[in-house]
C-alpha cells in the first residue's frame, strides 16, 4: 500500500472525545489552537504491549474452575490443584494461577485488571511465527499484511512520519521497544514507526557530513534505511536521556535481578514518569513454548517453569502499576498481556502442552473495567489431541476497542486501521465511541440434542438485538455462520445441520452486544 | 539547528517501499569484467572480513578459480574446543587438563556453561581464520536448523550439532535432515526425546515441515493432521546420555498407520512394530522430499543468505526455480547449487551488490579482519579464546548470539517481512556498532593481558599507494565500503588525512618521514592521528554497514 493512498485525517487528533464549551472538538479541528490542545490530550494516553513469546498456556493461567473435572481428565499431569488457585472477587468460577498474586491484587483491590476469555481468530494457525504475524498485523488467518496494527495507527495519527518529526506536537519517539529489536507490530505501511532502546542513557553521536544521493537500487534502499535510523537515533537520543534522568524509581517492588520483564517495565515507567510523550511501548518475555516440563515433577504442579514465567509477569506488572501510582501517572497507562496462541487442552506425556488456539488476554490499568469478559472455555468430557479452546472473542475486537475506547478514535478511523469493522468489548471505563447500544443479555443458551447425530438445535433467549452464532470444529476452523442478524426479543431456536461432518467435538459461539459465549457440543 | 537542517535534507531523499530497480538477470554464467569490485563482492558474501591481500590472491584465480577455491572446504574434523576455563581456584576441571578438549568427557553441570561458551569462542576463531565458504555455510545452517545451546544444555550435544552442520555444510541436504532429526541436541531442543505414543509431542513434527523442509510458502499446504502424523512417526527416539548418541525405543513408538494429506499425495505410511518402527522416519523424509517445495524453500533461504531478501516474481522465475531444479537434479547436493549461484550473472549484477546489511557476526568479524587486528600466537589459547569470546559477546548484544538464536525460527532478519536485514539496525544496535568501532580504533581493550586495538600504521602500510592521499582514500573506501561514495565524501576523508590542509604533500611527506624513521614520534603520532580520523569517518558512514 502506498502511503499516500492511505486516508489521512486532516488534523492529527480530530476524533477525541474532548468537549470545549460543550462543543465537540471535532468540529473545530481546523483551529490550530484547538489542535494543539487536542494533541496534548491525545498524547496523554500510553499503551504498553506485553508480549509473551512462545504461546502461553491459557488454561493454566486463567483457570476455569467450573470445568475442573473435565480439565483434570484432559491434563492430569499438569493440572493446578484447585485449592491453590487464586480467587477473583465476584468471579468464583474463574481463578488465577497461584504464581500471580500481584495480578490478583490488581483485580481484587486495585480494580485495575480486565480479563478477556478465549481470545483468538477463526481458523487458527499453529505456527509460532505465522501466528505472531497474524497477531501483530491483525490480519485474518489466511491474509498476509506486512504492516503492524499499531504501525498503522501511528501512521494515521502522525501523518508523514518520519519526515518533519520530531516537531512541537510530537517531540518524542512515537513508539519504543525495550530491547534490541523493534517489534513488527510497529511496522507502518512504509517505515517502522518504533525505535529500540535497551539503555536510555547510552547512544552515539552520529557523524555529520556529505550524504550522497540514494540510488534507486536495493543497496540504495538499505542505505536510506541506515540513514533514517542514524538520523532518528540522533534526534531522539537527547529527549530520551533527559526524560529518563528526570525521574527516579520510587517503588521497591521491582526485583533487583532475575526478571527481564520487570527490568523492561522499569525503564518504561521511568520514561513515562519523566514526561516522554511516546504513545506505545512494547516489552516481551520469552519461554512460553512449554512443550515439556511446564510444571515441576517434584515440587507440585503449581511450581515449575510455567509458574516461574507467570510469576515474572505478575510481579513485573504489579511493580509497574505501583510505580505509575507513586508518580501519579497511572490513569494514563494501560497494558495488554497476550501471546501468539494458547496451548492444547490435552497435555502431552512430557508434562507439557503443544501449540493450541484461543487463550486469555489480560488488560491492566486503572481505567479498565474490572471484570472477566466472556465465559470460561468449555472443556468436553472426552478431549482428543485435536481439541482446542474455542474462540469467543476475536483478538482484533480488543485492538479495535483499544483504538476507540483508549485512544479515542472514531469507528470509521478504527475501521481503516483494523482494515474492517469489529464489535467492541467493554474493556475500558470510557464509553466514548462505545456504541454497543444493544441490550447485552442473551441467556438460556443450550443445544438439544447433545450429543447429536445429524443436527442439533441451538436455543437461546434474547432481549432483542443483533445475534451472531458461528460453529467451529475442534481445531478452530469456522464451519458455518448459523445466524447474523437483528432478532426480536424472546426465545429462539436455530438449527445446526451437521450432515457429512466428521464426528467429534464442535463449538458454537454466540455473540450479541457485549456478550460472547462459547459452548461445546458433540457429534456422534 | 544546523544539524537538524542537515538531517532534513537527507531524509527528504529517502525513497520508501521496495526498491524499484531489481536485478532481472538469471543463472547464466557470468562472463563480464573480473575486477576488484567482483572479487570483493564475492568475498564479502562468502568469508568473514576481506583483507587487502585477499583481493589480489582471489583476483588472480579468475571467476572459476576463485569460486572453486572458496568451495574447496576442508572436510576433516577441526580440532575441537578446549578447556580454556580452568583457573585453578574457582573453576576446576578434574578430568580435562587445561588446553585439552572436553568434548569426549562426560557432562559436567558445573562446567557446562564454560564449555558451551568455549564452543562459541572456538567457532568465532574458525570464522576468523577460514578462507573458504565453510563458516558462512555453517552459520547458514545454524540459522536454518536453529537450536539454542542454553536449552540443549548438554555441552557435548551443542558441540555435536555444530560438528554435524559443518560436516554436511556443502554435502547432501537429505542426509543432513535425517541426521538432524535424530541428533541428540535437536531431540532435546524440540522435545523429540520425550515424544511418545501415549501423547505425542508435536514440536519437531511441526518444525520439520514448517521450518526445515517444505516451509510455509504459498504452495506449501501441509495440514495440522500432517503435523500430528509426523509427530506419531517420530515417536520413540531417545537419547543415550552415556554414549551421547540417540537410539530408537520401539516401546515408545506409535505403531498405527499414518495417513497424510493430499499435499503429500495422500501417502499412507504403514505403522511398523519392533525395531523397524525407526524406518518410518526414513519413509517420512522420503515422502517430504517428493515435494518440490523443499528445493524451492531451501533455495529461497540460500538466496536471502547470499544475495538479497527481496524475492519478486522475476527473481523467483529467473533464479529460485532454476536453482531448485539444479538442487533436485543433484539429489539435494548443496554444493552445485551454491556454485551455480556464485558464478551467475545474477550474483555479479550490480544491483545485487552492496545491498546486504551486515549481520552482527559479519560486522564484528569483518571489522577485526579488515583492520588486521593482531591476535596472540595460537599457543596462547586462553588469550585467543577470551578475545574470541569478547567478539562473540559484542555480536550478541548487537542481537546475534551464535548457538543461542532467539528461537526455532532463527534470526528474524532472514524471514521477517518486510524489513528482513534491516531488523539488525535500530536505535539500540546501531550505536553499539559504532561504539565498538570507536573502541577498537581509539582506546583499544585489554583482554587477558593482550591489547586488542587497530594498528592504523600497520594497516595503512598494507594499502597500495599509501603515500598518495588520493589513492589511499580510493583504496580504503574500496576495501571498506561495499557501495561507492562520491568525490565529496572522499574529499572529507582526504581532508582528515591532510588534517585540514589543502596540499596532498602534507600527508605524503608525513608518511614518508614516518617510514624513513619509524621511531620519530612527531611523524608517527601525526600519521596515527590523521589515519584514525579518516577511518573513524569511514566507519561512521552508514555505507559501512552494507555488504
Amino acid at each position: 500500500m502506498k502511503r499516500r493512498t492511505f486516508i489521512k485525517r486532516t488534523a492529527p487528533v480530530a476524533a477525541l472525545p474532548v468537549l470545549i464549551n460543550g462543543i465537540s472538538l471535532k468540529s473545530h479541528a481546523s483551529s490550530a489552537l484547538l489542535r494543539l490542545l487536542a494533541a496534548k490530550a491525545e498524547n496523554d494516553r500510553v499503551l504498553i504491549l506485553v508480549q509473551l513469546n512462545g504461546g502461553n498456556d491459557g488454561l493454566n493461567t486463567i483457570i476455569p474452575l467450573d470445568q475442573y473435572t473435565n480439565l483434570t481428565t484432559a491434563r492430569s499431569n499438569i493440572i493446578i490443584p484447585s485449592s491453590k488457585v487464586l480467587k477473583l472477587n465476584n468471579f468464583d468460577k474463574t481463578g488465577l494461577h497461584p504464581a500471580m498474586s500481584d495480578l490478583q491484587n490488581l483485580f481484587n483491590n486495585e480494580a485495575s485488571l480486565n480479563i478477556v476469555q478465549a481470545v483468538g481468530y477463526p481458523s487458527p494457525n499453529f505456527s509460532h511465527f505465522r501466528a505472531t504475524d497474524i497477531w501483530l498485523s491483525a490480519s485474518d488467518s489466511k491474509q498476509y499484511i506486512s504492516s503492524g496494527w499499531l504501525g498503522r495507527y501511528l501512521d494515521d495519527a502522525y501523518p508523514g512520519f518520519p519526515d518533519n518529526y520530531p516537531n512541537t506536537d510530537m517531540p518524542d519517539p512515537l513508539a519504543i521497544t525495550i530491547g534490541g529489536v523493534v517489534s513488527p507490530a510497529l511496522q507502518g505501511p512504509d517505515v517502522n514507526m518504533g525505535m529500540a532502546i535497551s539503555n536510555p542513557t547510552s547512544f552515539y553521536n552520529f557523524a555529520e557530513g556529505v550524504a550522497d544521493p540514494v540510488p534507486n537500487t536495493p543497496a540504495g534502499k538499505e542505505l536510506a534505511y541506515l540513514r533514517l535510523i542514524a538520523n532518528q537515533t540522533d534526534k531522539y537520543a537527547d529527549r530520551v536521556k533527559v526524560t529518563y534522568n528526570a525521574s527516579t524509581t520510587k517503588t521497591s517492588k521491582f526485583p533487583a535481578s532475575g526478571n527481564y520483564l520487570a527490568d523492561q517495565l522499569k525503564i518504561v515507567a521511568r520514561l513515562i514518569a519523566g514526561g516522554l510523550k511516546t504513545k506505545i511501548y512494547v516489552v516481551s518475555l520469552g519461554g512460553f513454548d512449554t512443550h515439556s516440563s511446564q510444571v515441576s515433577s517434584s515440587g507440585g504442579t503449581e511450581t515449575g517453569s510455567h509458574a516461574d514465567l507467570l510469576s515474572r509477569v505478575s510481579v513485573a506488572v504489579g511493580a509497574f502499576m505501583d510505580e505509575c501510582k507513586l508518580h501519579g501517572v497511572s490513569d494514563k497507562v494501560a497494558g495488554m498481556i497476550y501471546s501468539e496462541f494458547g496451548r492444547r487442552i490435552l497435555s502431552n506425556a512430557s508434562m507439557g502442552t503443544d501449540h493450541g488456539a484461543a487463550g486469555p488476554v489480560i488488560v491492566f490499568g486503572t481505567q479498565v473495567n474490572r471484570t472477566v469478559i466472556g465465559s470460561n472455555p468449555t472443556i468436553p468430557s472426552t478431549v482428543t489431541v485435536n481439541d482446542n479452546v474455542a474462540m469467543q472473542n476475536d483478538f482484533r475486537q480488543i485492538y479495535y476497542s483499544t483504538l476507540v475506547q483508549w485512544f479515542g478514535l472514531s469507528k470509521s478511523e478504527a475501521d481503516s486501521i483494523m482494515l474492517k469493522n469489529f464489535d467492541t468489548l467493554p474493556i475500558f471505563k470510557t464509553t466514548s465511541g462505545f456504541n454497543n447500544s444493544l441490550p447485552a443479555e442473551i441467556t438460556q443458551i443450550e443445544n438439544y440434542p447433545n450429543p447429536f447425530d445429524n443436527s442439533t438445535a441451538i436455543k437461546f433467549e434474547t432481549k432483542g438485538g443483533r445475534v451472531q452464532i458461528k460453529v467451529f470444529d475442534a481445531i478452530g476452523n469456522e464451519i458455518k455462520t448459523l445466524v447474523d442478524k437483528t432478532i426480536a426479543a424472546g426465545s429462539h431456536e436455530i438449527l445446526f445441520e451437521a450432515h457429512g461432518l466428521p464426528a467429534g467435538n464442535y463449538y458454537y459461539n454466540v455473540l450479541s452486544g457485549n456478550t460472547s459465549i462459547s459452548k461445546a457440543m458433540l457429534k456422534k | 539547528m544546523q544539524r537538524r537542517d542537515f538531517f532534513k535534507n537527507f531524509t527528504a531523499a529517502i525513497p520508501t517501499g521496495r526498491a524499484q530497480a531489481t536485478p532481472t538477470t538469471g543463472l547464466t554464467k557470468y562472463s563480464g569484467t573480473w575486477g576488484n569490485a567482483q572479487v570483493l563482492h564475492l568475498l564479502r558474501r562468502t568469508i568473514f572480513g576481506v583483507k587487502q591481500s585477499d583481493i589480489s590472491t582471489f583476483k588472480s584465480l579468475g571467476l572459476d578459480g576463485a569460486v572453486n577455491k572458496l568451495l574447496a572446504i576442508d572436510n576433516s574434523v577441526p580440532s575441537p574446543p578446549v578447556n580454556y576455563y580452568s583457573n585453578g581456584t574457582t573453576i576446576i576441571d578434574l578430568l580435562v587438563p587445561a588446553g585439552q578438549t572436553w568434548v569426549n568427557s562426560p557432562f559436567n553441570g558445573d562446567l557446562s556453561y564454560y564449555r558451551r561458551r568455549s564452543v562459541k569462542m572456538w567457532w568465532i576463531g574458525m570464522m576468523q581464520n577460514d578462507k573458504t565458504i565453510r563458516e558462512k555455510m555453517v552459520l547458514f545452517w545454524q540459522n536454518h536448523f536453529s537450536t539454542e545451546g542454553e536449552i540443549i544444555y548438554y555441552e557435548q550435544f551443542v558441540y555435536k550439532m555444530n560438528a554435524l552442520l559443518r560436516k554436511h555444510c556443502l554435502g547432501n541436504f537429505k542426509t543432513m535432515i535425517k541426521d538432524v532429526t535424530i541428533d541428540p541436541g535437536m531431540l532435546r531442543y524440540l522435545n523429540g526425546y520425550l515424544n511418545t505414543k501415549t501423547a505425542p509431542d508435536e514440536n519437531y513434527g511441526r518444525e520439520l515441515q514448517e521450518l526445515f523442509t517444505v516451509g510455509k510458502g504459498k504452495d506449501s499446504h501441509y495440514t495440522e493432521d500432517d503435523v500430528k502424523n509426523a509427530a506419531k512417526i517420530l515417536t520413540g527416539w531417545r537419547i543415550d546420555y552415556t554414549t551421547g548418541n540417540s537410539y530408537f525405543d520401539q516401546n515408545k513408538h506409535e505403531t498405527n498407520n499414518k495417513q497424510f494429506s493430499s499435499f503429500y499425495n495422500s501417502t499412507l505410511i504403514t505403522g511398523k512394530t519392533g525395531a523397524s518402527g525407526a524406518q518410518e522416519t526414513d519413509e517420512l523424509i522420503t515422502m517430504i522430499f517428493q515435494q518440490n517445495e523443499v528445493s524451492k524453500f531451501i533455495c529461497r533461504k540460500l538466496y536471502r543468505w547470499f544475495v538479497y531478501y527481496d524475492i519478486d516474481a522475476t527473481v523467483e522465475t529467473n533464479v529460485i526455480e532454476p536453482l531448485a531444479t539444479i538442487f533436485r537434479n543433484n539429489n539435494y547436493d548443496i554444493k552445485p547449487v551454491i556454485e551455480t549461484l556464485l558464478k551467475s550473472e545474477h550474483f555479479y549484477d550490480s544491483l545485487s551488490m552492496g545491498c546486504q546489511i551486515k549481520s552482527p557476526i559479519d560486522y564484528v568479524l569483518d571489522f577485526c579482519n579488515q583492520t588486521e587486528i593482531v591476535m596472540p600466537s595460537s599457543s596462547e589459547y586462553v588469550k585467543n579464546y577470551n578475545i574470541w569470546g569478547s567478539m562473540q559477546s559484542y555480536a550478541a548484544v548487537m542481537q546475534q548470539d551464535i548457538n543461542d538464536p532467539p528461537n526455532v525460527s532463527g534470526w528474524p532478519s532472514y524471514y521477517q517481512e518486510p524489513q528482513f536485514y534491516e531488523i539488525w539496525i535500530n536505535s539500540d544496535t546501531f550505536p553499539k556498532r559504532l561504539t565498538f568501532a570507536y573502541l577498537l580504533l581509539y582506546t583499544g581493550t585489554t583482554i587477558s593481558g593482550h591489547k586488542v586495538m587497530i594498528d592504523v600504521l600497520a594497516l595503512a602500510d598494507k594499502i597500495p599507494d599509501v603515500s598518495d592521499p588520493v589513492k589511499l582514500v580510493d583504496n580504503l573506501t574500496e576495501l571498506f565500503l561495499a557501495v561507492s561514495v562520491s568525490s565529496g565524501v572522499k574529499a572529507i576523508i582526504k581532508s582528515a588525512l591532510l588534517s585540514g590542509q589543502s596540499s596532498d604533500y602534507y600527508w605524503t611527506n608525513a608518511w614518508n618521514a614516518y617510514k624513513a624513521d619509524p621511531n620519530d614520534l612527531t611523524n608517527k603520532n601525526y600519521c596515527t592521528n590523521v589515519l584514525k580520523a579518516a577511518l573513524k569517518y569511514i566507519f561512521e558512514l552508514p555505507e559501512y554497514q552494507l555488504n
